[in-house]
């Protein structure tokens, strides 16, 4: 399988076009948190509570739904209107980052995910479309750097230290199972981006309303916490099932590339703690006394071991998962 | 439970059964309890953690005795804490074990709950619906009959309870999402099923690792001593093998320009049931990610490598020639080492034979590159075969004893195995020692490492594994939802019968997501009576 140097190299510009843009968005989002009149973050909280009396009250309108926007609406403030070119360069960025696996993908003739700088393009990729998609449905527009940052990071990372060039996968990858099992994983590690950056954000939320001089500046910016709680919880409960198929189709895969289904390699064990880390966070949310706090403070050590997982394991450790490409 | 004890009992007469039947009872109750379950899976997930951390035995176990070896003490403690071991300890069995029985104490009452739960009706229609978190009101023409008809065939699939009220009105209680604690049951008892049926194969799994050369050579599952090395489960004794017999043809492995491996494949023909007594090869493609699957029995191309071909020929004019296997120290370059032995021929003595014996060892390159007199290996490719060796005379020590690759250092030590050549060769060249006795590197053959492997309860884990998955999905994507409807006859209003309809909803989990169902639901309800 011979590899196209030229769309190789459109790949790389591409992902390097992406992060820059990712960047700027950021320094959009930024000016938007910081320079935001200072009373909306106060006005949302209202809104919102107003919102969720009229909905006891009988009108049936789901609280945290933005509701579309009237047509008399006094214009957009001058910061806000930054923030939505932010939301428009997180899409332009998204769709280079799109371009720069699709082109991966061609140039190589195989899925884009076969070495750690792919993969954690992939990873990425989903958690900026995760964002996207919470962004539309919840008004936490004002976060979306926070949820930048590591992004930025993880592929300024796997930009300059992990990057791999293209080139074919070993024998044991070359699998329809590639393109099953490490996109479960891939997808479900981009979405679980999303629920750890919330709930850090609940931490701090709810540190700040039981002590308002701790955070007393970035607290009072935040949403409410119960609106990073079911940020937290409705992006969990989609990656969960999306994890838990990545695990399965693994094992499957294994039974037929190294003899067992399940043999305790440390890739294995660490996503079966990561596995367990959310079952219980998914648990703590039903259970009295270990809800909010508790149950944020999970859902992070969930992100953390995920992370762990894709950095330790694979550059620390050697086990049967050792298909980074790196060194 | 104590319900039924009469009542001048139930002062606090404390004996020593009721302490005993108390403290059962409240362990029960505390290991049951979710908190429990949720530290419990805390456990889990911290006592697997040194697995990935620390090199386990089971899967590496020279890698765990260096491991303990470098750390001294620590290692030690650590080795007799069970952390090399630590999917069989005792204190990670102990936690899951805790964990099952917990499970088990929360499925039984939830069970119980839940057939009692599908057969019971909707419940009652609240006095005030308007208090309930999604709520919507209309009058609409039309009688209280006709709401409740249209009511029906708009709820359908939905489990209804219709109830009369004073005044002549009319409720429905809808309820839907039952599927929601049906995956739940399900996740949990596939998960109790997957971790049963996981260590039942624990007890009946074997796996066993043979080198077998590329040149039609045989393997046949015939006993332990068959395997270079075998791995059984508990109630194994490798008397009871699956019979088959696999002989390998041929091997090979492509490369790209830069030495990246492409593909490793064997061509094998093998022999099973029948096959065996009439003699029948059946061929077989091998490849990495394509096991041969025979009956129970799975056989696996795990690596390759190289053997070379040596003939001794001794001063009595006497030859031996082996093609021993030899094993890649860089899977790289696929450069290797080796020990070939052999004995001197015709001394029956075994005395006198171990005074003797011969063993060529060093490297092997398949892809020779020198620098001054090192060889090393320049690429995996057959190219320009080198062999580097020592060849060492004299009493190589205990056969049993010792690892085919290598040779016994203990007798080099005592100066019972003494150096006598070192040389390299290419294909062809040849050593003459000091006796007048020739050797000669003839050649290269390949060879390929083969796994089989048997777990007669994997199809059931999987089963287990996808019964879990489609639970998980009901239970998370699934909402339990209630709806309540009231009809109240309003009057007439120019000769038109008009009915006031109230619609209520709750959602019983996760309140997200339901607001645009019942939105869409309660519209229908009261436009469409509207409307008429």
């Amino acid at each position: 399988m011979p590899v196209n140097e030229t769309l190789s190299q459109y790949s790389d510009w591409s992902y390097t076009t992406a992060v820059a843009v990712y960047v700027l968005a950021m320094v959009f989002f930024l000016v938007e948190q910081s320079f935001g009149r200072k009373g909306r973050a106060a006005a949302e909280r209202t809104r919102e509570r107003a919102r969720e009396l009229v909905g006891a009250g009988g009108v049936p309108v789901e609280a945290g739904q933005v509701p579309a926007t009237p047509a008399d609406r006094p214009a957009r403030s001058r910061p806000e209107r930054i923030g939505r070119m932010g939301v428009a360069l997180t899409v332009l960025g998204a769709l280079l980052h799109l371009s720069a696996l699709v082109l991966r993908g061609l140039a190589t003739s195989r899925v884009p995910w076969g070495n750690m700088y792919e993969y954690i393009m992939a990873v990425c990729f989903i958690a900026v479309v995760t964002w996207l998609v919470v962004v539309r449905k919840f008004p936490v527009r004002r976060l979306s750097a926070l949820v930048l940052l590591p992004v930025v990071i993880l592929m300024f990372v796997g930009g300059t230290m992990l990057y791999a060039v293209a080139a074919p996968v070993q024998p044991a990858l070359q699998s329809y199972w590639l393109v099953i099992h490490v996109s479960a994983a891939a997808a479900s590690s981009g979405v679980f981006l999303v629920p750890g950056v919330a709930s850090v954000l609940y931490l701090i939320r709810a540190r700040h309303d039981r002590d308002p001089a701790a955070f007393a500046r970035f607290g009072p910016r935040l949403p409410g916490a119960d609106v990073l709680d079911r940020i937290a919880y409705r992006t969990t409960v989609f990656a969960f099932p999306v994890f838990t198929f990545g695990v399965l189709c693994g094992a499957i895969w294994a039974e037929a590339a190294w003899g067992r289904f399940w043999g305790w390699d440390p890739k294995e064990t660490t996503a079966f703690v990561a596995w367990v880390v959310y079952a219980a966070y998914l648990h703590s949310r039903a259970t009295a006394g270990w809800r909010g706090q508790r149950a944020a403070v999970i859902n992070v050590v969930g992100f953390a071991v995920t992370v762990f997982n894709l950095f330790f394991v694979n550059l620390v450790t050697t086990g049967l998962h050792s298909y980074a490409g790196v060194g | 439970m104590t319900a039924t004890a009469p009542p001048e009992q139930r002062a606090y007469r404390v004996t020593r059964a009721g302490r005993v039947l108390a403290f059962l009872r409240n362990t029960w109750r505390g290991l049951t309890s979710m908190r429990t379950a949720l530290i419990l899976l805390f456990l889990l997930a911290l006592a697997a953690m040194p697995g990935a951390l620390l090199p386990q035995r089971q899967l590496n176990p020279p890698k765990t005795a260096e491991y303990i070896e470098q750390h001294g003490w620590w290692g030690t403690l650590l080795d007799r804490l069970q952390f090399f071991d630590v999917y069989s300890s005792v204190w990670f069995s102990a936690i899951y074990l805790l964990l099952m029985v917990s499970l088990v104490g929360c499925l039984l009452p939830r069970s119980v709950e839940y057939v009692r739960s599908m057969r019971a009706k909707p419940v009652l229609t609240p006095r005030n619906l308007a208090r309930m978190p999604h709520f919507s009101r209309a009058e609409v023409a039309g009688d209280v009959d006709e709401v409740m008809s249209a009511t029906r065939s708009r709820l359908r699939g939905w489990r209804l309870a219709e109830r009369g009220e004073d005044g002549g009105a009319r409720t429905v209680s809808a309820e839907r999402g039952y599927l929601r604690e049906t995956g739940n049951l399900l996740f949990h008892f596939g998960m109790l099923g997957l971790v049963v049926a996981f260590a039942l194969g624990k007890m009946y799994f074997y796996e066993g690792q043979v080198i077998v050369h590329a040149d039609g050579s045989q393997f046949c599952n015939s006993g332990t001593f068959a395997y270079d090395s075998f791995n059984p489960g508990l109630r194994v004794d490798g008397t009871e093998l699956t019979p088959f017999c696999v002989r390998v043809d041929d091997f090979a492995a492509q490369y790209t320009a830069v030495g990246q491996p492409v593909s490793y494949e064997a061509d094998l023909g093998y022999q099973i049931g029948d096959d065996l007594t009439t003699g029948t090869w059946r061929p077989y493609h091998l490849e990495v990610n394509e096991p041969l699957r025979l009956g129970g029995d799975r056989v696996y191309l795990l690596g390759h490598g190289f053997a070379p071909t040596f003939t001794v020929t001794f001063p009595d004019g006497t030859s031996r020639t082996q093609t021993i296997q030899w094993r890649p120290v860089d899977q790289t370059t696929l450069l290797s080492e080796g020990a070939t032995k052999f004995d001197p021929p015709g001394v029956t003595d075994p005395e006198k034979r171990r005074q003797n014996q011969i063993a060529i060892t060093g490297l092997f390159a398949p892809t020779a590159a020198f620098q001054g007199k090192i060889l090393s290996s320049a690429d995996p490719r057959l190219r320009d075969p080198a062999a580097a060796v020592d060849v060492l005379r004299g009493d190589l020590g205990l056969s049993s004893s010792q690892s085919i690759f290598e040779i016994d250092q203990s007798m080099v030590d005592s100066g019972r195995l003494e150096r006598v050549a070192r040389e390299n060769l290419r294909v062809g060249e040849r050593i003459t020692l000091d006796d007048g006795t020739r050797i000669e590197f003839e050649g290269v053959r390949r060879w390929v490492s083969l796994q089989v492997s048997h777990d007669p309860t994997q199809m059931w884990v999987l089963g287990f594994a996808v019964a879990m998955f489609v639970g998980l999905a009901g239970s998370l994507l699934v909402k339990r939802r209630r709806l309540w409807v009231r009809a109240t006859p309003a009057g007439d209003t120019d000769g038109e019968r008009r009915t006031v309809v109230e619609v209520g909803g709750l959602a019983r989990t996760d309140q997200a997501g339901y607001g645009e169902e019942f939105t869409r639901i309660a519209g229908d309800l009261l436009a469409q009576r509207r409307a008429r």
